[in-house]
């Protein structure tokens, strides 16, 4: 393909766009799995769509790809409509949640398929097969059966097999899903890296809130298929646009109604980060929420759970009224005394902290 | 892993399989071994009483008369092209069913294969004779086209033949396309294949065992058939008219010519298990 070899590499900065929907919509039966999504990929993007479980962000994602042909509106890929055309004759491949390897094909074999496929010579094949398993560091294992391969490896494999093209966008179907922890991490910063390298757009769809902050250049929270708010990782979550993104992206303190009042000062629906929070000393005699000169708000509670989680350590605080706020503190220094069970312990954030968000 | 069976578990286990194992061998391998047995046998010439006394004459006219040499040839023949025909009908059948008809089709097209292996095997036989006949209907749809039916013989038997296992080859191959993951045809359409290059390298890899496994059915059922040769062979003979005309003749000859089918389906499945046909059964 020639279009593959004048692409813009890393580095250069450029706003043509990789994937383009308009006003897309896809309904399964009488489900509407996606509503009237626009959404705008730009080339050599690390692009997340992050949502629960039947957000749709899957479906999105097999519009894409092609999978699925949508109910209503337009699909691009780098410029061309391809609304209707389908799935192999699209510059975009697939990594499956299940990475869907031949099983009766070796691990060369499936790497080398997009290639065989389009009829590259045996020798130039294996060459760049090779290539492709040298990026994700799986040398020696060409002659191996998928079935003999451990998780990671597959997950490895089914990378090199959507790379090994080179193709204008990679779309990944929770690809880190089947690892376990520690393999996901590594793979994060290795999928991030492979990206970077490469200059291939990815587009990634997971529920993991962490995957998508960590990886992504930008991303777009889906609810309902809809999406709720596109930006990058940090305006998604420190300026979150919806009570849902604010409760999904990270954890947080949503404040509404009442509670808004006596906790805020202020109504409305407010998010507070439990990281924003700082324990102090209790004030004496405790204190209902106030606001200081100084720009802060302070308002004495009781300990009700305390959570050590290694590097952290989360606080459950009661409130006057029974309103609760939860606290994260990074395990830096000594704890303030009365930072113990049913312990009294003063609170304190600065008020911009304390952010209204559309509910 | 399970625990090593206890002493009483294991006495359990005895009296549970001790009738089964007991049939098997006694009714099942006994039988077949006095079947070889008496293949060793002769026969008193004027009064076809069969002679107890050991000997190899029987297979040494087996293997030097050409008469048999031919029938076997042509048994093993049609036994081969019923499978390769059946082989070939299955594949598109069962991709319809498993693959091309939505979910609420999937049942009724099944039960539409398996009905025909509840109507009587003579029936069907005998109703492909008269389709087959002089003013059947094959031979009418045949005649616009200035061409004749095949009429009574090899070829009838091949068609029948096929007819009667399709539903075997239909089975295991629909199973096979059903089991395989809707993924992997994305994963290959993902990756730039055609339909027909999916089908090439990832549809019939995956089906490939389950055609074995048909044909383990399709095939002995053929080599061991002799009413359809009967009944729509004409003059056609096949190994199993020639036992089935020795038994009250020449028992010990009818042994030996029927020791040509057993050893004949042992190499066969023999070559398919190294294909991994029969884990798939």
């Amino acid at each position: 393909m020639a279009e593959t070899e004048t692409r813009t590499r890393t580095g250069t900065t450029t706003t043509r766009t990789a994937v383009r929907l308009e006003a897309v919509t896809k309904d399964f039966g009488t489900v509407r799995a996606v509503d009237a999504v626009d959404l705008t990929v730009r080339e050599g993007e690390f692009f997340s769509l992050l949502g629960p479980s039947g957000s749709g962000k899957t479906t999105l994602l097999r519009l894409v790809a092609g999978f699925e042909q949508p109910t209503a509106g337009r699909i691009e890929l780098a410029g061309d409509d391809v609304t209707a055309t389908p799935p192999n004759r699209r510059d975009a491949h697939t990594v499956f949640q299940d990475y869907a390897l031949f099983p009766q094909m070796s691990v060369e074999q499936n790497v080398a398929y997009a290639l065989t496929v389009r009829g590259v010579r045996k020798a130039e094949r294996l060459a760049r097969a090779r290539e492709a398993l040298t990026t994700v560091r799986l040398d020696g294992f060409a002659a191996r059966r998928p079935a003999e391969l451990s998780g990671g490896q597959r997950q490895r494999v089914a990378l090199a097999r959507a790379l090994v093209d080179r193709p204008a966008v990679l779309l990944l179907d929770e690809p880190l899903g089947a690892l376990d922890l520690a393999l996901r991490q590594e793979m994060q910063t290795e999928l991030k890296e492979l990206q970077r390298t490469t200059g291939i757009t990815f587009l990634l769809v997971t529920h993991d809130q962490d995957e998508a902050l960590t990886m992504s250049d930008r991303i777009a929270v889906v609810r309902d298929g809809r999406i709720e708010q596109t930006g990058p990782p940090v305006e998604v979550y420190e300026r979150p646009a919806t009570a849902f993104v604010a409760g999904f992206v990270g954890t947080t303190n949503l404040l509404r109604g009442e509670a808004a009042v006596r906790v805020v000062g202020r109504p409305g629906t407010y998010s507070i980060r439990p990281e924003r929070i700082l324990l102090t000393e209790p004030a004496e005699p405790p204190a209902e929420a106030v606001s200081s000169a100084d720009g802060r708000r302070t308002v004495t509670g009781r300990v009700t759970d305390i959570v050590h989680a290694g590097a952290h350590t989360r606080f459950t605080i009661a409130l006057p009224h029974g309103d609760r706020l939860t606290v994260l503190r990074q395990n830096l220094t000594g704890l303030p005394q009365s930072a113990r069970p049913d312990g009294q312990i003063g609170l304190s954030w600065d008020e911009k902290d304390a952010f209204p968000v559309p509910s | 892993m399970p625990a090593a069976p206890t002493s009483g578990s294991r006495l359990r286990l005895i009296a549970l399989l001790a009738p089964p194992l007991l049939w098997l061998t006694l009714a099942y391998l006994g039988s077949l071994a006095i079947l070889l047995l008496s293949a060793f046998w002769a026969t008193d010439s004027f009064t076809s009483d069969v002679v107890h006394t050991w000997n190899t004459d029987n297979f040494h006219e087996l293997l030097t008369t050409p008469v048999y040499r031919t029938i076997a040839l042509r048994t093993l023949s049609i036994a081969v092209a019923v499978t390769v025909i059946d082989a070939l009908l299955a594949l598109p059948m069962a991709f319809c069913m498993a693959r091309v008809a939505g979910r609420r089709w999937r049942r009724p097209l099944l039960v539409a294969v398996l009905t025909p292996l509840w109507a009587g095997y003579l029936v069907k036989a005998y109703a492909w004779r008269v389709m087959l006949g002089e003013d059947g209907v094959v031979g009418a749809a045949l005649a616009p086209f200035g061409l004749h039916g095949p009429g009574y013989g090899t070829t009838a038997v091949v068609i029948v033949l096929a007819y009667l296992w399709l539903p075997y080859m239909i089975l295991p191959v629909y199973a096979a396309l059903e089991r395989l993951p809707e993924r992997m045809l994305e994963a290959s359409a993902d990756l730039g294949a055609g339909a027909w290059r999916t089908l090439r390298s990832v549809v019939l890899p995956a089906v490939r065992p389950a055609v074995f496994a048909g044909s383990v059915f399709t095939f002995s059922l053929s080599l061991g058939d002799y009413l359809t040769v009967q009944i729509v062979g004409g003059k056609t003979q096949l190994l199993g008219n020639v036992i089935a005309s020795q038994v009250t003749l020449d028992l010990p000859m009818a042994a030996a010519l029927s020791a040509v089918p057993v050893v004949l389906i042992v190499c066969y499945l023999a070559a398919v298990r190294r294909a991994g046909a029969l884990d798939s059964l």
